[in-house]
């Protein structure tokens, strides 16, 4: 009953849960900002090559340790390549994969839920069996079967996000669409003669993209983690170019005589599927036209 | 004279059980007439609207009866067409004003669409028009509240806008389905009285949908009172407050609370009535299933 409720006490609860998803939304999206630069501008400001190995300076420690060489600022891996460089570089692989992959994703598997959960009906229960047939795959294993069948390679990571994560998109919008489809306001629409593809975009579509950004974030974050899966254990794309799973992959290996091979992608990959999720649910506040 | 609406027993039953929650019902209003119909929570009095307006929900169907829309029998239209028709002579006026408009969409938008979709109107006609049914039920800054999201609005604002867009395109009929059970009593009063002078101004046949008896008697010419699905009184609202014909009638106006005597009359339907029309509905059914 928020009519009972003195608007002032409303108000004040609203000021402090923007303020506290502004700082979320600050700081989320200033690190995926510092990657998507660190990606689009990596010819020019990576400080070395890389792929150059020289095995004269291999596994030279960060720049804090006091006999290291300078211009390597996170140190070097066991060949001797600048481990700054390589993410900086392999950022371009995971941004990609979580840009194309997130928003296929998204696309199908909104629109699908949307279908099911606005029309019902015939529809709905071919596209919800689908869904549950699809479910019924470890996801993980299916990815790597896709992979093995598909071969390795960026476009096949994208193709497995895609084929295996639709399904979060069409079960969630499927709900939030049902749940829209029943207020008065479709109704109106209905009896105002409106074509039904119309209500499901012009009507519909505006009420659940809060629930389709916040899971396309969250989604772009589980690419980055995917992809970073596969490269670790080599399905990914091809070995000489740097990505954060194969960064630590490798880095596993030498972690006891080289700790900073391993910890910065690791660190980088962290804090960007994190950025991602955090992203999302602050957009989707500021989406919500209620709290607005 | 004959009605502009006239539904003849008319039949919705639940699609998988086969259940009858309207039980061969026939009805009439008049053109620029306003008729009351009343009964209690679950009779069918919105089931009845949703039926003339083709929203009825997914798990009913209408068994038989005809719905006749001036000199057409709904029932007999290809869908296409009976949404054409039914959008340009029909309107509704919901009873939930918070669900009614979409939230993410401004109002504006909102009143403008039933112009443009049904009249065919340019959007700046329209939204002239627009401007002056928002002055018309008595909106101050229309202009403001035209750029306004719903939730921005009050609930009496909101409803009054309702009745702004149902009125638009000049409908000749319109269904209030409990327009004013979702606000506070000194607000409803405000929007009972608007509606009326709405439906005088326009003309329009008004299906006026509530509970209480009292609403009836200000606004309504006439009345139908509904049980369980079977129509068990058709009357004038003169003739009703008078003498009502059916026992179930006579016990609902004698628990109707009166201004001058609260307390006195405040006692529920006896059970003796409730199980003569219960008894009744029985008879009705099985006559109905032996037809068969
Ligand atoms: N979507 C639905 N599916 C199945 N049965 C329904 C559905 N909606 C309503 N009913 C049933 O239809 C009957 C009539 O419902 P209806 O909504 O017309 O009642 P009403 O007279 O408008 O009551 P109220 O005053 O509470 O609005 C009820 O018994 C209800 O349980
Ligand atoms: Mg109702």
């Amino acid at each position: 009953m928020p009519r009972s409720i003195p608007g002032c006490v409303m108000l004040d609860g609203r000021a402090a849960i923007r303020r506290r998803l502004g700082l979320r939304l600050w700081l989320s999206g200033g690190w995926l900002a510092l990657v998507l630069l660190a990606a689009l501008l990596a010819p020019w400001i990576s400080p070395q090559d890389p792929l150059a190995q020289d095995l004269m300076s291999g596994r030279l420690p960060p720049f804090w340790v006091p006999q290291t060489e300078p211009g390597f600022w996170l140190g070097t891996d066991s060949l001797g390549r600048d481990v700054l460089s390589r993410i900086i570089w392999g950022a371009r692989v995971a941004l990609i994969v979580a840009f194309v992959a997130g928003t296929l994703t998204a696309t199908i598997g909104s629109a699908l839920g949307l279908i099911a959960g606005y029309f019902r009906g015939w529809a709905d229960r071919l596209i919800s069996r689908l869904v549950d047939i699809w479910m019924a795959f470890p996801p993980v294993l299916f990815a790597i079967l896709l992979i093995a069948v598909l071969g390795p390679g960026l476009m096949s990571i994208i193709i497995a996000i895609v084929v295996i994560d639709w399904t979060r998109f069409a079960r969630v919008i499927r709900a939030e669409a049902m749940n829209q489809g029943a207020m008065d306001y479709v109704a109106s629409a209905q009896v105002a003669g409106m074509p039904r593809g119309r209500i499901m975009l012009a009507e519909i579509l505006p009420n659940v993209l809060p629930t389709i950004v916040a899971l396309l974030s969250l989604e772009m974050g589980i690419s980055v983690i995917v992809e970073a899966i596969l490269s670790f254990v080599n399905l990914s794309i091809s070995t000489d170019q740097p990505t954060w799973g194969g960064m630590i992959a490798e880095g596993r290996i030498s972690v006891h005589q080289a700790w900073w091979v391993l910890v910065f992608p690791l660190i980088a990959l962290f804090l960007t599927v994190l950025s991602f999720s955090q992203f999302g649910e602050g957009l989707k506040d500021r989406f919500d036209p209620v709290l607005r | 004279m004959s009605g502009y609406l006239r539904i003849r027993n008319l039949s919705v039953a639940l699609r998988d059980s086969g259940a009858r929650l309207l039980r061969s019902v026939s009805l009439e209003v008049a053109a620029g007439e306003v008729r009351g119909l009343v009964g209690e929570s679950g009779a069918g009095k919105s089931m009845i609207g949703k039926a003339v307006l083709g929203i009825l929900p997914r798990s009913v169907e209408v068994v038989e009866g005809e719905i006749w829309l001036g000199d057409v029998d709904l029932l007999r239209l290809p869908p296409a067409e009976r949404r054409k028709r039914v959008g340009a002579n029909a309107a509704l006026i919901p009873q939930d004003p918070l669900t009614a408009l979409n939230p993410s969409r401004r109002i504006g938008g909102q009143v403008t669409d039933r112009l443009v979709d049904i009249l065919g109107w340019k959007r700046a006609k329209a939204e002239a028009r627009a401007l002056e049914l928002l002055a018309e039920v008595h909106i101050p800054d229309p202009a403001r509240v035209m750029r306004s999201y719903p939730h921005e609005l009050s609930g009496g604002m909101r409803q009054r806008i309702l009745i702004a867009s149902a009125f638009a395109a000049e409908p000749r009929l319109i269904i209030a389905d409990e327009p004013t059970t979702a606000l506070d009593v000194t607000v409803q009063k405000q929007i009972l009285r608007l509606i009326a002078a709405m439906q005088a101004r326009h003309g329009t046949t008004l299906l006026f949908v509530t509970h209480d008896l009292g609403v009836v008697s200000k606004v309504c010419q006439s009345l139908s009172v509904l049980y369980a699905g079977l129509m068990v009184e058709d009357t004038t609202v003169a003739d009703f407050f008078r003498a009502p014909a059916h026992p179930y009638s006579a016990a609902l106006l004698a628990a109707t609370p009166k201004y001058t005597d609260p307390w006195a009359s405040l006692m529920p339907v006896s059970e003796a009535v409730i199980d003569a029309v219960r008894a009744e509905v029985d008879a009705a059914e099985t006559e109905w299933r032996d037809a068969r």
